[in-house]
């Protein structure tokens, strides 16, 4: 085999260029950069569509439309709920599933995490199966409590609590997992009983990831469609959230659509700067 | 074999952590030092963590000042949270999101102190160890030895009635490690409970300890006072810590027939059976010709496989019946031409060798 040593030109930047990032040439092969500009274009192109046609001059008029506001209201105060709920039930589940073993712990993982990669309107027909008047749980709620839970925006808060709980779960019980269990034994040695030990050590310590679980499950619950406006349905004001909103407005009022996609947009630039920490850094995201 | 079992640490058990098992049966008085000494893997930590409550022991008990802390047989095991322990880990453990009065007020607050009164005993700690200045410090702005003081104050903090010390020093540098180790000697000599230290280092195992234990490979392999373990090891794991040559031999009276080859003159102590021989490197005197012998003096040939200069002195590998290590000044390895591969001529006076059985280096 000959050994080609015909020269080509590098000029000064490049080899400056070139000795920064450790001999690595910079410059991409034709075969994969046309693809990987389509790629851009794809996902940059309706972004753009969507700043070029937004209605910026009736923006505060439009969005300050009853049901506009009515929906924004209701899918804020619904996505908070679902995560403080998601908090307080998702971290014990997690902690059980990281620090525990017992018999069924891969099945009950897989369930958890189950919600996913299910499609929503899936969750949401399923939600409907179990507490509908005549569902399984449901007729129980119906005859002892008088309780109708679809339909209501306590609906809303289950069909967001289970597609967007399980993304707090995960984050947490990772961060369990890879937390060094050196400071919990300390803890203990200084005489902290277990749940001293969980309040004072090992929350600090997954804070991060308590936080980035927690934004991740309210931007998931904010975004919920599928499986909201199969159990909940889409009533203004009492069930009908932002998405939803969106959906109908598109119809009756591109300018609201807009405008409340807009919005929607802003919150989920402002979550993933907030994540950029975990999610940004290039290839090392967990 | 049980000094202060009423008011010390005993443990007499065996631990299991996979296939390794830990076998040892020790004492530890109020107010004693006991180090224990062995390379990495013996065990040392996996007997701290069992002592601490952290895991189980798989057979026998452990008790403190009379009271069972934990008895496989009877099923009585008493939580690390609820052992009255201070333990200083190897790298510390200190919480990181804490600040050093809140990892040192940690403790007495876990134990039910209040607030403000374990507030005033962690300051309390604090002035103890000279560490009041760095009270609003958190942990990542504190150096090795810092941070060292801090651990033994939190541990402190808690009025342990029993002290475990895992490796207090392997974190520093070796600058500002005498130091520390001096301070290290001065709080402990204040400790009135019992105090295990595990060290892999020699140097800290001789200068802290009263009482020393060896283990290797989860038992142990050798028990008693610094000073006797530096003069008769007995194994060569504890040969080439304390520095010394180390051989097995059988004794009838002077004579001493080695295992690996070779025999040695001794003084006569009356012994016969098998022996264990010690010679310190220095002690063994090198030259080109053969020796004019007396009978109270060994000589025999050698062969130099390497030279390593430590500090002011050069150690020398040789090859022979025995094989020695023997420690020359470096004006002597110039003068005598030494080289890999020179044959030599090794000498000891009998009076040097150290010879003692088995159990002699066993008595504590």
């Amino acid at each position: 085999m000959v050994t080609r040593t015909a020269p080509s030109h590098l000029t000064a930047r490049a080899r400056a260029r070139r000795s920064a990032r450790s001999g690595a040439p910079r410059s991409v092969p034709a075969p994969l950069l046309a693809p990987a500009l389509i790629a851009v274009a794809f996902l940059v192109l309706p972004l753009v569509g969507l700043l070029v046609r937004a209605p910026w001059r009736h923006l505060a008029s439009v969005l300050s439309g009853t049901d506009a506001t009515q929906a924004l209201i209701l899918s804020l105060w619904t996505a908070t709920v679902t995560t403080g709920i998601s908090l307080v039930i998702g971290v014990p589940l997690a902690w059980v599933l990281a620090r525990t073993t017992f018999p069924g712990q891969r099945l009950l993982r897989a369930l958890v995490t189950l919600p996913l990669v299910l499609p929503p309107v899936v969750g949401g027909v399923a939600l409907l199966l179990a507490f509908s008047r005549v569902g399984l749980v449901g007729q129980y709620l119906d005859s002892w409590f008088g309780l109708t839970i679809p339909f209501t925006p306590l609906a809303v808060i289950m069909a967001e609590t289970f597609v967007a709980m399980p993304f707090l779960i995960i984050t947490v019980e990772g961060a369990l997992r890879s937390a060094d269990q050196g400071f919990e034994e300390a803890a203990a040695t200084l005489g902290a009983k277990r749940m001293t030990v969980f309040r004072r050590i090992t929350v600090p310590l997954i804070a991060p990831s308590l936080g980035a679980g927690a934004v991740l499950c309210w931007a998931r619950a904010l975004g919920e469609f599928g499986a909201t406006i199969t159990f909940a349905g889409s009533f203004p004001g009492q069930t009908e959230t932002m998405p939803i909103a969106v959906y109908y407005a598109l119809e009756t009022d591109p300018a609201a659509a807009i405008a409340l996609s807009l919005v929607l947009l802003l919150v989920s630039v402002v979550v993933l700067v907030s994540l950029r920490d975990r999610w940004l850094r290039g290839g090392s995201v967990q | 074999m049980t000094p202060g079992a009423s008011d010390g640490l005993v443990v007499d058990a065996e631990v299991k952590r996979g296939s390794f098992t830990l076998t040892v049966n020790l004492a530890a008085a109020s107010g004693q030092v006991l180090g224990l000494l062995g390379p990495n893997g013996a065990g040392k930590s996996t007997l701290l963590a069992a002592v601490a409550g952290l895991t189980p022991v798989s057979s026998g008990r452990i008790t403190l000042a009379g009271q069972v802390l934990d008895d496989a047989e009877a099923g009585t095991f008493v939580e690390a949270s609820r052992r009255p322990v201070g333990f200083v880990f190897q790298n510390y453990r200190l919480f990181p999101h804490l600040t050093v009065a809140e990892n040192v007020a940690f403790s007495p607050r876990a134990r039910g102190m209040g607030r403000r009164a374990a507030r005033s005993a962690a300051s309390n700690w604090l002035n103890r160890l000279g560490l009041t200045d760095l009270a609003q410090r958190k942990p990542d702005q504190l150096s090795g030895g810092q941070a060292q003081r801090v651990a033994l104050a939190r541990a402190l903090a808690g009025q342990p009635a029993l002290l475990l010390l895992d490796e207090p020093l392997s974190a520093l540098d070796a600058g500002t490690r005498l130091d520390v180790q001096a301070e290290l000697k001065r709080h402990l000599a204040e400790f009135t409970g019992p105090c295990v230290l595990v060290t892999h280092d020699p140097l800290e195992a001789l200068v802290l300890a009263d009482q020393l234990i060896v283990l290797e490979a989860g038992r142990i392999v050798q028990r008693g006072t610094p000073g006797q373990i530096a003069r008769q090891p007995a194994t060569d794991y504890v040969a080439k810590l304390v520095g010394l040559n180390l051989y097995t031999g059988d004794a009838n009276g002077s004579q001493v027939a080695l295992t690996a080859g070779g025999s040695f003159v001794t003084a006569d102590q009356g012994l016969h059976g098998e022996v264990l021989v010690a010679v310190r490197p220095s002690a063994i005197v090198v030259g080109t010709q053969r020796p004019q012998s007396s009978s109270a003096r060994n000589t025999w040939p050698a062969r130099i496989t390497g030279l390593t200069l430590l500090a002011d002195r050069v150690r020398l590998d040789l090859e022979g019946q025995p094989s020695a290590l023997v420690d020359i000044t470096p004006a002597a390895v110039a003068e005598l031409s030494l080289s890999p591969g020179s044959q030599v001529w090794l000498s000891v006076k009998a009076t040097e060798l150290e010879v003692y059985t088995r159990a002699d280096s066993q008595l504590a």
